[in-house]
């Protein structure tokens, strides 16, 4: 077996004589005897070598696809090849949260331009430091806005899977949590108008949304307003490079799932929960913050800041208990937007879009699939067909495609990114086209 | 330097192929400005961030004594069989029969935290220590809601706790009532006996407590609970000094979370990404998030879930680490490493309590916490003079001010990796800073000297928060 | 300074006929440190006598800040939204709030509270 502790023989002789004890045992003597645990029920330890191989059986029960055409809530982009090794390196990797100023100013700093360019992509005036996904970032954002009002509303089609969070952060607060379903795939802004009323803290929407439609957001944060509720835009980090901002939208909060920014799919996790805020809410604002400061000789310095909003210091009274951030996540963020870049970033969100476009339009041309809503999206689609059964599932495995996500016995939601290309689609068409 | 202020129009790094397809230009309403994104070359944005790193100090880097943190040794075997393609890229809703692997490592997982913890069950889902506490506390509701017991509104928690406690119970609307340790630092059991009742819906509570002391009452506390008809949480973050010595479950507590990136290994990446799985006996099991993981116990019933508390399974690739560390460990090497981790504070507490007074001179569990009152008084050199002047040294400060109750805490966990060589030299370093302190206490004011910056101005920081870049500079 | 009053919790009072401005003491604001925020009430909120109508933030702490008198909030000092530090500088200028008094608590003379300050 391998361990990591490090004593000798002799070593355990000296320092349990140091400590006046003459067993590894006399040192829990205030632990109650009848509490001991005679042996764990675990395996025996194993190499470094052992446990790799154990992996390695394991790992080849899964099915590593070549093109992923699958999306709704984690997504395939492509990951440049300097992020994982940066963010590899030790000094960013084992350490922990920067409490310590004087060493630690190069995760502050890469925090720092974090906060900076979630505010560039958002629109909005803050952002923190991260939370842990875009769950509990709608989760914090009910928080946020339920300060008098206890009612929120989730109008349209947001992930399923946000929502569930949303639905137990609501059920912690006891706030009442409305669901308005979606028309013609997007916002019932009828529906909407007559369950917001001046009890509503705040309405949440996403775009694009669950079935990849771009909804007039603008829209839906004037209705909100009028009625004294706050807007929560949940935005697609890629797709932000394009559509107007969150803020030009006129919303008070923006959220997103970070993933998209350099972090692989991993099986739903560690992701990035973006959380950007209007200014005024900074103080409702949870989690770690970065401010710039000077050292005591006017040199430039970053520091955690605006601490007596938290947990640590607030205790019951702090608005959240979060108190660590996806620092290692939102680091690969920073480093993934700074390596695409400007113009890399337009050509991703230019590929991503030509791409589902042209795949839709081929797979409408097929017969028996039609593209189920009318209204614009970004790089998802919902796809109705009579077709997509098990026959064309089992091809497109074959071809080493995951395709689209089936929500139910026609539909199914399909994703196109910067990495798949135009054969590999073609070959999705012919597959559709040849399954009877 | 920012990145932004390295970068320079038109400069472009990464690029893609050529559309193959046709071009399709968005009708949907376009942001008015392009976001401020840099515009750097490959080569430029490596070396910031190469020299970023360089600005920063982890376990790899020296001694990090942090207190309640367990910044003990992060195996690089686990980096890599979690960066394997076959968990990288999986994406979490392909179907059952392709992901087999995927739930294999959660299966492991949640059946070995169940042994290493005496609990039944586990939720794997919550992503750090503060959300595990919030997710238990919830069940706890849960509980007590399907009971129809609506008039336990109360969470205790001792003076002691960390502050996520008071905080993570807030958030499910609990009050909160406060009970005081005794003078061996433990629960006050008389004082807790006058807080329990009717409207007690649980305790929560660290065992080895922030003191670092294992509270011999800990059976007497938590039946005063049951017997109240509350229930009890457990607060893993210090599970690293007892892990495969005694179990939560079998001290009478219901739930609790435990901290994948403390105890199981896992690095800390900078302050995330962690895992808080959650769990519990099984007379909570079927309130846990869905979908659970391991041997379900008998009776589970998944409608009866509080819901999920994070997308998709949690932070998996968290997990897979873990999963690795307790596959190497085995069940000798746990019990291995929470002993040694306890071998450890005790030698170096053996070894600094000449120069400086324990809060609690006491046996301690895997950590243990100074007071510099006295120091304090004597020579006007604080806890914080201490634990800056260690910064010139290459070593991490311990935990500063916590707990709340000890006056200038410094609170110190050399964690079960650390050779004595290492712990010799940190309390010699200790050791000289308090001459300094007794010496020259005006010298240790100004510290750390060796660092890129010194002390930051906390308050200009706070007063007039600059909390982005100002691009019209 | 001769007219004003003091609770034990360490806030002054200045009564001006059915009126009285609230801030905090030169001892509470030693004790506090900088003072980096302050998280004013709004006009027209009610306080009760020994209640917090406001905390007052430092670096590494937040206070309640504790209602000497009962009665309805006419104004609030909003300068120190922007200016926390006027605590620090000139405690008794800085005022918090003004509240139009329905009840009020036995309060210490200038003297009183000095002698219980130390």
């Amino acid at each position: 077996m391998s361990k990591y502790t490090p004593h000798t023989k002799e070593d355990l002789e000296v320092m349990l004589k140091a400590v006046g004890a003459v067993s590894l045992d006399e040192l829990y003597k205030d632990a109650p005897k009848e509490l001991m645990v005679e042996e764990l029920k675990l395996n025996e330890g194993m190499s470094q070598m052992a446990v790799e191989k154990a992996f390695q059986k394991i790992t080849a029960q899964n099915k590593v696809y070549d093109t992923i055409l699958r999306g709704c809530g984690a997504y395939d982009h492509y990951i440049p090849a300097p992020v994982s090794a940066l963010i590899g390196r030790s000094e960013f990797l084992t350490a922990y949260t920067p409490y310590q100023p004087e060493i630690s100013q190069g995760i502050l700093q890469s925090i720092f331009e974090y906060q900076t360019l979630m505010c560039e992509l958002s629109g909005m005036d803050v952002s923190n430091a991260s939370v842990y996904d875009v769950g509990t970032a709608v989760g914090e954002s009910i928080i946020m806005c339920c300060e008098r009002k206890n009612k929120v509303i989730v109008a349209g089609a947001v992930n399923p899977q946000t929502v569930a969070v949303a639905k137990t952060y609501c059920k912690a607060g006891n706030t009442q949590i409305v669901e308005i379903q979606p028309k013609n795939g997007i916002v019932d802004i009828e529906a909407l108008k007559a369950a917001i009323d001046t009890d509503t803290a705040c309405v949440i929407a996403q775009s694009p949304n669950f079935f990849g439609l771009i909804e007039d957001m603008g829209v839906l944060a004037q209705i909100s307003h009028e009625k004294g509720a706050k807007f929560v835009y949940i935005f697609n980090p890629i797709a932000a490079t394009v559509l107007k901002t969150p803020k030009e939208c006129g919303a008070d909060i923006a959220v997103a799932e970070g993933q998209p920014l350099g972090m692989p799919l991993s099986y739903g996790g560690a992701y990035l929960g973006i959380l950007t805020c209007d200014e005024k809410m900074i103080r409702r604002m949870p989690g770690r913050v970065v401010g710039q400061t000077v050292d005591k000789n006017g040199k430039t310095a970053y520091v955690l800041t605006l601490q007596a909003r938290e947990q640590h210091i607030r205790r019951e009274k702090a608005l959240s208990s979060i108190c660590s951030n996806q620092a290692l996540c939102a680091l690969t963020a920073v480093i993934y937007l700074s390596l695409v870049g400007k113009e890399g970033m337009r050509q991703v969100a230019d590929a991503c879009v030509s791409k589902a476009h042209y795949l839709a339009q081929q797979l409408s041309a097929v017969k028996g699939i039609k593209i189920k809503y009318q209204g614009e999206f970004f790089n998802e689609f919902t796809v109705e067909t009579d077709k997509y059964n098990k026959d064309a599932t089992k091809a497109l495995d074959k071809a080493g495609i995951l395709g689209g996500l089936k929500i139910n016995d026609t539909d199914s939601i399909w994703c196109v990114t910067e990495k798949a290309d135009k054969a590999t689609l073609d070959g999705v068409v012919s597959i559709f086209k040849e399954v009877k | 330097m920012l990145i932004f202020e390295k970068s320079v129009k038109g400069r472009a790094s990464i690029q893609l192929d050529k559309l193959d397809v046709p071009h399709y230009e968005l009708k949907a309403q376009k942001r008015n400005a392009q976001a401020r994104l840099p515009e750097i070359s490959e080569q430029d944005a490596v070396r910031h961030y190469t020299e970023l790193s360089r600005k920063a100090h982890g376990v790899d880097n020296g001694f990090y004594p942090l207190g309640s943190c367990t910044m003990k040794y992060n195996p690089r075997v686990n980096e890599v069989i979690a960066a394997d393609k076959a968990f990288a890229n999986i994406h979490p809703l392909q179907e059952e029969e392709t992901v087999k692997g995927c739930t294999q490592v959660m299966d492991e997982l949640s059946d070995y935290l169940c042994a290493i913890t005496g609990m039944d069950a586990f939720t794997l889902q919550p992503a750090a220590g503060a959300h595990g506490e919030f997710t238990g506390i919830m069940l706890i509701k849960a509980y007590h809601m399907s009971r129809n017991d609506t008039l336990r509104t109360k969470i205790i928690v001792p003076d002691s706790a960390h502050g996520t406690n008071p905080a993570s119970a807030h958030m499910c609307d609990f009050d909160i009532v406060s009970v005081p340790s005794n003078a061996q630092g433990g629960v006050d059991i008389e004082e807790l006996k006058k807080v329990v009742g009717p409207d007690t819906a649980g305790l929560m509570l660290t065992n080895p407590n922030t003191l670092g002391l294992f509270d011999k009452n800990i059976l007497k506390i938590t039946e005063i609970v049951h017997k109240a008809g509350g229930l009890c949480y457990y607060d893993g973050a210090n599970l690293n000094a007892i892990m495969g010595v005694v179990r939560p479950g079998d001290m009478g507590f219901d739930c609790m979370h435990l901290n994948i990136h403390k105890t199981f290994s896992t690095p800390h990446g900078g302050g995330g990404p962690g895992a808080g799985p959650v769990g519990c006996k099984k007379s909570l099991a079927s309130f846990l998030p869905t979908p659970v993981f391991g041997k379900l116990p008998q009776g589970y019933d998944p409608k009866k879930s509080i819901g999920k508390v994070k997308t998709f399974y949690g932070n998996f690739s968290v997990l897979v680490k873990g999963l690795a560390y307790i596959k190497t460990l085995g069940k000798e090497g746990i019990k291995d490493a929470a002993q040694k981790a306890v071998l450890n504070a005790n030698y170096l507490l053996s070894l600094v309590k000449k120069d400086y007074d324990l809060a609690y001179d006491r046996i301690c569990m895997h950590e243990f916490v100074l007071s510099l009152q006295k120091l304090k008084d004597e020579t006007g050199v604080s806890a914080m003079d201490v634990a800056k002047a260690m910064l010139d040294y290459g070593m991490h400060p311990p935990t500063m001010y916590f707990p709340l109750i000890v006056h200038e805490a410094l609170m110190l966990e050399p964690t079960e990796t650390e050779s004595r060589e290492t712990l010799i030299k940190a309390a010699q370093v200790l050791n000289t800073i308090k001459q300094q302190a007794v010496a020259d206490s005006a010298s240790l004011h100004d510290s750390p000297k060796t660092t890129i910056i010194g002390r930051v101005d906390e308050v200009r920081a706070a007063r007039q928060p600059v909390l982005k870049y100002d691009f019209s500079k | 300074m001769e007219n004003l009053l003091f609770s034990k919790s360490h806030e002054w009072v200045k009564i001006e006929g059915n009126k009285a401005k609230i801030g905090l003491s030169d001892y509470a604001q030693h004790e506090l440190g900088d003072i980096v925020y302050v998280n004013l009430p709004s006009v027209g909120d009610k306080v009760t006598i020994g209640e917090s109508f406001t905390d007052v933030e430092s670096v590494k702490a937040v206070s309640e800040v504790y209602s000497p008198v009962s009665g309805t909030i006419t104004a609030v000092n909003e300068e120190l939204e922007s200016q926390p530090e006027l605590i620090n500088n000139a405690p008794y200028d800085a005022w918090i709030i003004v509240v139009e008094v329905s009840e009020k608590d036995e309060l210490l003379t200038k003297e009183e509270y000095d002698k219980f300050c130390k």
